[in-house]
């Protein structure tokens, strides 16, 4: 047993398994507020006046929603960067942090549009004819009377988002990004006598992550909903 | 109503269920479904072949040059060896039946008795004679890098200080680059080699390390054809051995003894130029082609 | 259909004309980007037609893009399947009268939630080739349906957990009344208007289990994606067969989708708990909570 512990210390020393969870708490981090603001957008969108906008914001949706991720990363590294040049530094480890961060950024903005649009769904009409009827258009109601309460409405499945989008940065080894999926299966290609071992620190690795999120969102979730 | 809303209910469930009893059931094409079909489970005898038995080969699918699904056939250097050897332990070509083997999977093909022999880019090493044994090597291939034809400053991997190299994620080739040879170089990871092939093609990648045989096998892709070339210049040794069952020394010498005459009668020659006709690639002759290693 | 929007007013001439112009201006900036992509792509060779033509051989779709739609569907079938099952029994014992069971199967839930899909996919797979108890050639989709199961279905155990939970009381309690035990009562009662109530949610739970079967092709299981990145390292035209791929992937999920809200809409009166799709990446349900303001999803600001 404690040899069986020294190997696997041997395995921690060998391989940096924190720095690897950092790279990514940083794409959750970086892609959590930039899914924000597209989601935001993109729900704005949906209930804005503007037919146009409407179904551009559907397509988005329906679009963005029902394709796998992988997919989307995979077109962001060979069609956006190889073959379109759009490149965000020369530096290829930034080019590629900032590709993976885009690629779940415009998926997940989906999903956040989704929820925020149930938000919407949980103000009650009265609060929009009130607005109205005090002679704010569109985008002064949207901003200072719904949206604000659909955000606390939305809390929940916004929380969800988040939590799926920590858990989907895995993906972003396909983007050519170190990350602790693609470590994990470094370091049992390379010690696969202890594979147990390794697979339990990175799922712990995870739990130990995911349920801070989670917790706080419920909390917040109770403490900002709005009593009706 | 509330009757009929239930049997919707219960026609979705079992609508999932039938779907997927559809698909259990459903004839397997081994040729074609790869990880999802179940091989038959017949009388696998390894040597000397009964008319009607079939002999079970391990390789790669998606190895352009080497082992590669086109269609319903398999094409590459390790499928000719592969035909080539089988041949003279008496199966004929349709008696082979051709198994995927993925790099991680290759000792547990082997070990579970569900391929009777590997040609699949196997390299020999000690670790891996722990668990199977090895016939050949068949090849000596080394790592080495492929640039676009117009490249003239790359001869080596000390070149690429400063630009950008690819590889397949999980592979340790680039990484040796980065620390034996030019630490200024920018890798990236791809899904498959075809994708650094595009990269390199681009011009975003300057260029794409493995093994020299792979490359050249993707260099002679028809839509590759011209436009990239495998610089010729390998800096380290593997050996690609025929993977058989632990101990099996009787077999080890029967493969052995065919790759013996495949040399002597010029085929493996043939298998090599026919694989990377087109791209001015030639097999290192030093090691080439190689000397067998003693059974055990 | 016909809710009365109430964020803003029936445009006047004057908001007319500016929308028209606003419209028009949205498209010519759509078509433009659009044309500056094509045109790039072009200038790459990308449209060349001898790219995309290969796409239209029977060839390409008898051995690739067929198995491998037909691996997609065989491992998402398994999936959807197992992943009932496992969250049926998981759910449903989140609400036993044991606390050991409860406390049992909310840890095991709770763990493969917070564990990425990926993550398991993986070590199963690599496990399972270490450990040699299966034959090889069955790995690759042992591996990937365990992990889609072991993850949807502890999703779809918090489902079950909040579908039961989101039933008015009255329904326990009337089962009781007429003699039933608690479980009786949540096996006969409860578990069938909430298996309703959740249909839609577990329909968009399936678009997850076929979008996250994609994943497979990190573990060599012969999938949609996988199949199409073989067909495209043939041709060298990976870009046009993964766009491919895609245009599949979405059209399925999209009709998946599409059916969710419809099953959200018909189902709606066979049971007292409620109807929703769930709109979310890959957790379906609130953590363990019940939100506030879904009922008012009907009388939904939303324009329409």
């Amino acid at each position: 047993m404690s040899e069986y512990l020294s190997q696997f210390a041997d395995l921690f020393a060998t391989y940096n398994v924190p720095l690897a969870f950092w790279m990514n708490i940083k794409l959750t981090f970086f892609a959590a507020i930039f899914s924000l603001v597209i989601g935001t957008a993109l729900a704005l969108m949906r209930i804005s006046p503007i037919a146009s906008l409407r179904l551009a914001g559907t397509w988005y949706v329906n679009v963005l929603r029902n394709t796998p991720l992988t997919v989307i990363m995979v077109f962001g590294v060979l069609a956006l960067w190889s073959k379109l040049g759009v490149s965000f530094s020369p530096n290829f480890d930034e080019n590629f942090f900032r590709l993976a961060v885009l690629g779940l950024s415009v998926y997940h903005a989906a999903f956040v549009c989704e929820a925020l649009r149930s938000g919407v769904n949980t103000v009650p009409v009265g609060q929009a004819e009130a607005a109205r009827s005090i002679g704010l258009s569109f985008l002064p109601a949207a901003r200072i009377i719904i949206l604000p309460q659909a955000f606390r409405g939305a809390i929940a499945p916004l929380g969800n988002t988040l939590i799926a989008l920590t858990k989907n940065t895995t993906v972003a080894a396909t983007a050519s990004v170190a990350e602790a999926a693609g470590l994990m299966a470094a370091m049992i290609e390379f010690r696969s006598d202890v594979i147990i071992g390794i697979f339990l620190t990175f799922a712990i690795g995870w739990v130990i992550i995911v349920i801070p999120v989670g917790l706080l969102t419920t909390y917040l979730s109770r403490r900002l909903a709005v009593v009706r | 109503m509330r009757s009929t809303r239930m049997a919707l209910a219960a026609i979705a469930a079992a609508g999932a269920l039938t779907l997927s009893a559809c698909a259990a059931s459903s004839p397997d094409d081994t040729t074609d479904t790869g990880a999802g079909g179940e091989t038959t489970a017949s009388g696998d005898a390894t040597d000397g072949a009964a008319a009607g038995d079939t002999i079970r080969i391990g390789i790669k699918f998606d190895q352009p040059g080497l082992g590669f699904q086109d269609g319903s056939e398999y094409r590459g250097f390790d499928v000719d060896v592969a035909t080539y050897v089988t041949e003279a332990l008496g199966y004929s070509a349709d008696q082979i039946e051709w198994v995927e083997s993925p790099s991680a999977q290759r000792e547990n093909l082997l070990a579970g008795g569900q391929v009777d022999m590997i040609f699949a880019t196997y390299s020999i090493t000690d670790s891996r004679r722990e668990t199977v044994s090895f016939a050949g090597p068949y090849f000596v291939a080394g790592q080495d890098l492929l640039v676009r034809t117009d490249e003239t400053d790359i001869a080596g991997p000390e070149d690429l200080e400063g630009r950008n190299l690819c590889s397949v994620t999980g592979s340790t080739s680039a990484e040796r680059i980065k620390t034996d040879y030019a630490e200024g170089v920018q890798l990236v990871e791809q899904p498959s080699y075809a994708e650094c092939v595009g990269l390199l093609r681009d011009g975003t990648v300057d260029a794409v390390t493995t093994d020299d045989i792979i490359l050249a096998g993707l260099a002679a892709q028809e839509g590759n054809a011209g436009q990239v070339r495998v610089v010729g210049n390998p800096f380290s040794t593997e050996n690609y051995g025929v993977g058989i069952p632990k101990g099996d020394v009787e077999i080890c010498e029967q493969i052995n003894a065919a790759l013996t005459t495949m040399v002597e009668d010029g085929s493996w020659d043939e298998a090599v130029t026919a694989n990377t006709e087109g791209t001015g690639y030639t097999a290192n002759a030093e090691t080439n082609p190689p000397e067998l290693m003693a059974c055990s | 259909m016909s809710t009365q929007n109430v964020l803003f007013d029936a445009p006047g001439p004057r908001a007319r004309r500016n929308f028209a112009i606003g419209n028009a201006v949205g498209v010519l900036l759509l078509l433009t980007v659009l044309y500056l992509v094509i045109s790039r792509l072009g200038a790459r060779g990308q449209l060349d037609p001898a790219l995309w033509k290969p796409l239209l051989t029977s060839r390409s779709w008898q051995y690739y893009i067929l198995p491998g739609l037909q691996n997609t569907l065989v491992a998402g079938a398994y999936s959807i399947v197992g992943a009932m099952v496992f969250g049926l029994l998981f759910g449903v014992g989140r609400l036993s009268g044991s606390r050991a069971i409860r406390w049992f199967c909310g840890i095991v839930v709770e763990f493969f939630r917070a564990v990425p899909v990926l993550i398991m996919m993986v070590a199963g797979w690599l496990a399972l080739n270490q450990l040699k108890l299966i034959p090889a050639e069955m790995t690759s989709l042992v591996a990937v349906v365990g992990a889609l199961i072991l993850y949807n279905g502890s999703v779809i155990a918090e489902l079950v957990r909040s579908g039961i939970h989101g039933l008015p009381k009255g329904q326990r309690e009337a089962g009781l009344a007429i003699g039933l035990t608690r479980n009786q009562s949540i096996r006969s009662i409860e578990l069938p208007q909430a298996l309703i109530a959740m249909l839609p949610s577990l329909v968009s739970q399936f678009v997850v289990i076929l979008k996250d079967s994609a994943l497979g092709y990190y573990i060599a299981y012969a999938e949609l994606l996988r199949n199409s990145r073989l067909l495209g390292t043939d041709g060298t035209n990976i870009l046009q067969t993964l766009f491919v791929a895609a245009a599949i992937f979405i059209l399925i999920n999209f009709s998946l989708s599409r059916f969710a809200e419809f099953l959200a809409r018909r189902v709606g009166g066979a049971t007292s708990g409620k109807t929703r799709v769930g709109d979310v990446p890959n957790t379906v349900t609130t953590i363990g909570l019940e939100q506030s303001g879904t009922a008012a999803a009907k009388r939904g600001l939303e324009h329409r």
